[in-house]
């Protein structure tokens, strides 16, 4: 036990003698959350807008007033001809081009169909849809209007069902809220794999591991020694990425934070396990690079971070349960957001503790003193 | 008490179809300074390796301190001490960091890792550089604090595989009256090295060739045996 | 120059020797198009619902049927009371809560006016906004057929999605991807293999040597530049023959940008390693300024246009925005020079800068 404390104290002194890892370790992560979270807004807020109002009617104007007086929108050109708003879609000034073609308004009044053309930009499938979703609804809200003032006219009431909708735990929608958890997560793990990682190939390459195996020190004091300072750097990180994103983004923090520090222990854990199992397999510091960005791209990609796991094919999903990013955001989120208890994510604790165990136990049996 | 600090009987390593230790026969008596020739390739990294459980062999038997290397060798890395010709203690730590880490490593108590390290400085006259990163240190201190480290458990044995690579014969000279200290003591000192002036130094030397051991005996005998004036002419013809 | 070349093949060797290293050079692309292309999609279906129904009459049934049938939404429980719906979303098996008042076909006819509420799981605001939209669009159409009214007066509106028309993901995707692989390999890769150097010391055998310092430094970097654009290639015909991501504009000029982008990526490289004094300080230099940045702020996962304004300026300084634009423009829209020098200058501009300085640092540290 003592000769644990021993190799503990070394890793210490060796990650704070650094001059120049230090600041790389502690403050760029948190630099990076938050300008990160500033940035991880899919929420698509400015669509620039071109419209062709070829009919210059009433109804035509009034719909384009609807547009302009949303703040999603921003008219960009209002030109009298199909060929310059064309040019503003290819130019990429145009994410949506608007045509109202000549007798809209007659049309309609008449009940004939009354068409309007949309070009959409959807190079960013996302963004198209979204954008052009954001128009559709208008255009709908306009077409109930005008389409009940209409019937009223004919004297005939149509049966309508009102949909009210609520967002619960999160009332208005605030984006930072549901991404600064999962970014504080996802570079704390990135961190720590890639570090753990590189840290006994680096021992390797430099020859000192040699000198560690003449010594009567067991694998497991070894590994144990390694993890144990990149688990109190995880949890600092931790405490100080939560604190800023309760200080500037007012994080709502509605659950146990004994349960999100629980949590985020045992992940760490697991996520070292592998971080230093890599490290044990590996025989360059390049390749321990390599092999733990290659898993902490799919781990993130694959994580929900960006995209709901929900939405995932059946194979995927289940690719997800052996990812430890994918259980620390679901984690945060459920936890800060929703206020669920310890019930909510067992299961999250029970899978990541045995990854823990598995991944840990794989590093102790890897790291051979003997060849 | 123990008469031999290590016997080797038949120790043999494979890798695949080459053997690169080829079953070697021998016995280091306690507080000898044993020699360990050969030119390069020819097994005495390897050797060494066996000897002090880094390298698994693939036959024979060998005890070290006493201990069997084959069942006992955790145990075996309590009693010993070793110096890679790769310098091997941490740049990045100072000299009373590493002297610390290492006597914790090895079980000693706080108050034995005070005394040795005051020793050690005292010895290597590094009192005011003892807050300093080794790596700054000139190549011939940095050997003299590997030696120094090797011994900090006071082990019965001490492996030093060409610990004086790279310097000059004045450093060396100095390096080898740290050795004689040590074995005066009645520690065991294994030693391989290509400088034929420090095979003349040692109690007993084994040459190396392909494997196996060609010669075994004190300088004198070799020479003898060899008719040579000098240790680089019995190198000479065993190795051709 | 013939030093040079035997130098660069030392250099491949060692690369080549490591069949690791490679398999993962070549995998990482590989399965990075696979993930983005089979498992993260936007695109929603079998959402997990509740439905509270405290009418239980035949309209009421026919707009639950009418809602699953779609595929988009996939009914897990009908719990009794929002106090349930509660727990349900908190241990997060339902995104969607549907609550149907009582009455709710006797006032849809009678009072030709009825209520239905929504709740979603508003943690996750993009998916509760995608949930309540598309719920909100199926009542509609079920609202129409039922209420019987004139099928009339509707404004109809003709969709073209333009250059993308079956919003294919890999679109936005496969550029992306091109752009962060070259880079992880371009300038980490690289930034890397001289840290590695100088952190065995090495660096200063190879200075003494008489290769010039030039000469090493490109000796070093040329196999990467190879694998880079190997890489390149794999994306983009992985993309064309899996996932129909066709290049409408010219195959050469594409290639020009990647090489382009490529050295700009080399010239990342050795700027952080004249920096970094060990492998340790080189990775987290390139990740935490160079790929994060480059994956978050470069319009590959967050639209640029919806950043705050700092970072909008953040994301002009990164390369992968410039080559994102780029590769899109050649590959999607067909553009050609014209509508494309200006991002391609700022690219070489950053290369001669940032070669500039290395230089600068390189001559500090000689010296």
């Amino acid at each position: 036990m003592r000769r644990l404390l021993f190799i503990i104290q070394k890793e210490f002194i060796q990650i704070i003698g650094n001059r120049a890892m230090l600041p790389l370790m502690t403050i760029l992560p948190i630099v990076q959350l938050m300008l990160l979270s500033f940035a991880a807004d899919s929420e698509v807020k400015n669509v620039n807008i071109t419209i062709t109002d070829l009919d210059q009617s009433q109804f035509s104007r009034q719909l384009i007033g609807q547009i302009t007086a949303s703040d999603r929108f921003t008219l960009i050109n209002a030109p009298l001809a199909m060929r310059i708003s064309d040019h503003d879609l290819l130019a990429g000034e145009a994410d949506i081009v608007l045509n109202i073609p000549p007798d809209f308004e007659r049309n309609f009044l008449k009940g004939y169909p009354a068409k309007l053309q949309l070009l959409v930009n959807a190079i960013n499938g996302q963004a198209a849809t979204v954008g052009s979703g954001y128009l559709m609804s208008i255009i709908r809200d306009y077409n109930e209007d005008i389409r009940l003032e209409t019937a009223m006219g004919v004297g005939r009431v149509p049966s309508r069902i009102e949909v009210a909708s609520a967002n619960w735990y999160n009332p208005d929608l605030n984006y930072k809220y549901f991404m600064v958890p999962g970014i504080l997560g996802e570079l704390v793990i990135i961190l720590v794999i890639l570090l753990s990682a590189m840290n006994t190939v680096r021992e390797r390459e430099i020859g000192t591991i040699e000198q560690i195996n003449v010594t009567p020190i067991k694998s497991w004091q070894f590994i144990l020694g390694k993890m144990i300072p990149f688990v109190f750097i995880g949890m600092l990180l931790l405490t100080i990425g939560l604190t800023a994103g309760k200080v500037i983004f007012d994080i709502p923090m509605v659950g146990s934070l004994w349960v999100v520090f629980g949590y985020c222990l045992v992940n760490l854990i697991a996520v070292l396990g592998i971080g230093l199992l890599i490290s044990n397999l590996v025989d360059t510091q390049q390749q321990a690079m390599l092999v733990a960005f290659f898993f902490v791209m799919i781990f993130i990609l694959m994580s929900g971070l960006f995209t709901p796991i929900e939405s995932m094919p059946d194979w995927a999903q289940l690719l997800t349960i052996p990812n430890p990013v994918a259980h620390f955001v679901a984690v945060m989120r459920k936890v800060l957001l929703k206020g669920s208890g310890f019930a909510d994510v067992a299961w999250n604790f029970r899978v990541t503790a045995i990854m823990a165990l598995v991944f840990n136990g794989l590093a102790v049996l890897s790291y051979r003193k003997v060849s | 008490m123990i008469s031999n600090a290590i016997t080797a009987s038949n120790l043999t390593k494979k890798f695949g179809n080459f053997t690169a230790v080829d079953n070697i026969t021998f016995n280091v008596k306690r507080g000898e300074v044993f020699g360990f020739l050969g030119a390069n390739g020819a097994g005495k990294t390897t050797a060494i390796k066996m000897l002090i459980g880094l390298s698994k062999p693939s036959g024979g038997e060998a005890t070290v301190a006493g201990l069997n290397l084959m069942t006992q060798s955790e145990k075996i890395k309590e009693r010993i001490g070793y110096m890679s010709q790769k310098f091997s203690l941490y740049e990045d730590l100072t000299i009373r960091q590493n002297i610390n880490f290492y006597g914790g490593v090895y079980g000693l108590k706080r108050k034995d890792i005070r005394t040795k390290t005051a020793d050690i400085l005292a010895e290597l006259q590094l009192e005011d550089k003892a807050d300093e990163k080794v790596g700054g240190l000139p190549l011939g201190w940095k050997q003299r604090l590997s030696f120094s480290v090797a011994n900090v458990h006071d082990p019965d044995v001490v492996f030093l595989d060409e610990p004086t690579g790279g310097v000059d014969p004045a450093t060396r000279r100095q390096f080898w009256e740290m050795i004689y200290a040590a074995a005066s003591g009645g520690r065991t000192i294994f030693v391989t090295t290509h400088y034929m002036d420090e095979a003349e130094y040692c109690d007993r030397i084994s040459i190396m060739v392909a494997g196996k051991i060609a010669a075994l005996g004190t300088p004198g005998e070799l020479k003898e045996r060899f008719a040579a004036k000098s240790m680089d002419e019995v190198f000479l013809r065993l190795v051709r | 120059m013939r030093s040079f070349l035997a130098f660069v093949r030392k250099e491949f060797y060692h690369i080549l020797r490591d069949t690791r290293t490679l398999l993962i050079i070549l995998g990482m692309p590989i399965a990075q198009v696979l993930i983005f292309g089979y498992a993260v999609t936007n695109e929603f279906r079998n959402a997990p619902i509740a439905v509270i129904d405290q009418s239980h009459d035949e309209l009421s049934r026919e707009l639950i049927n009418e809602i699953t049938a779609t595929g988009y939404f996939n009914l897990i429980e009908q719990p009794p009371t929002t106090d349930q719906l509660d727990a349900l979303f908190r241990s997060g098996d339902v995104k969607l809560g549907i609550i149907i008042p009582p009455n709710f076909e006797e006032d849809f006819f009678r009072q030709k006016l009825t209520s239905l509420q929504l709740v979603a799981d508003g943690s996750d605001p993009n998916y509760a906004t995608t949930l309540i939209n598309y719920s909100t669009q199926i009542i509609g159409s079920f609202q129409q057929r039922y209420a019987g009214g004139p099928a009339r007066y509707q404004i109809g509106v003709e969709t073209q999605l333009v250059y993308n028309p079956l919003l294919i993901n890999a679109y936005n995707f496969i550029p992306g991807v091109v752009a962060i692989i070259l880079l992880l390999i371009s300038a980490m890769m690289t930034s890397l293999t001289i840290a590695k150097e100088k952190e065995m010391g090495t660096m200063d055998l190879l200075l003494v040597s008489p290769l010039s310092p030039v000469t090493i430094i490109l000796g070093k970097v040329t196999p990467y530049v190879f694998l880079a654009m190997i890489n390149a290639i794999i994306i983009l015909v992985m993309g064309y023959f899996i996932f129909e991501v066709p290049v409408v504009g010219s195959l050469v000029l594409l290639f020009a940008f990647c090489l382009l982008y490529v050295l700009t990526a080399l010239s990342l490289g050795i700027f952080i390693s004249t920096k970094a004094a060990s492998q340790q300080a080189a990775m987290m230099g390139s990740l935490f300024t160079l790929l994060m940045p480059s994956m978050l702020l470069s319009g590959f996962i967050f639209p640029i246009d919806s950043m705050p304004w700092p970072l909008q300026q953040i994301s002009k300084i990164i390369p992968a925005t410039y080559f994102i634009e780029l590769l899109k423009g050649v590959m999607l829209k067909g553009l050609g020079r014209e509508f494309l020098w200006q991002p391609a200058v700022v690219l070489a501009g950053m290369t001669i800068v940032l070669l500039l300085l290395s230089w600068v640092n390189f001559k500090v540290r000689t010296k």
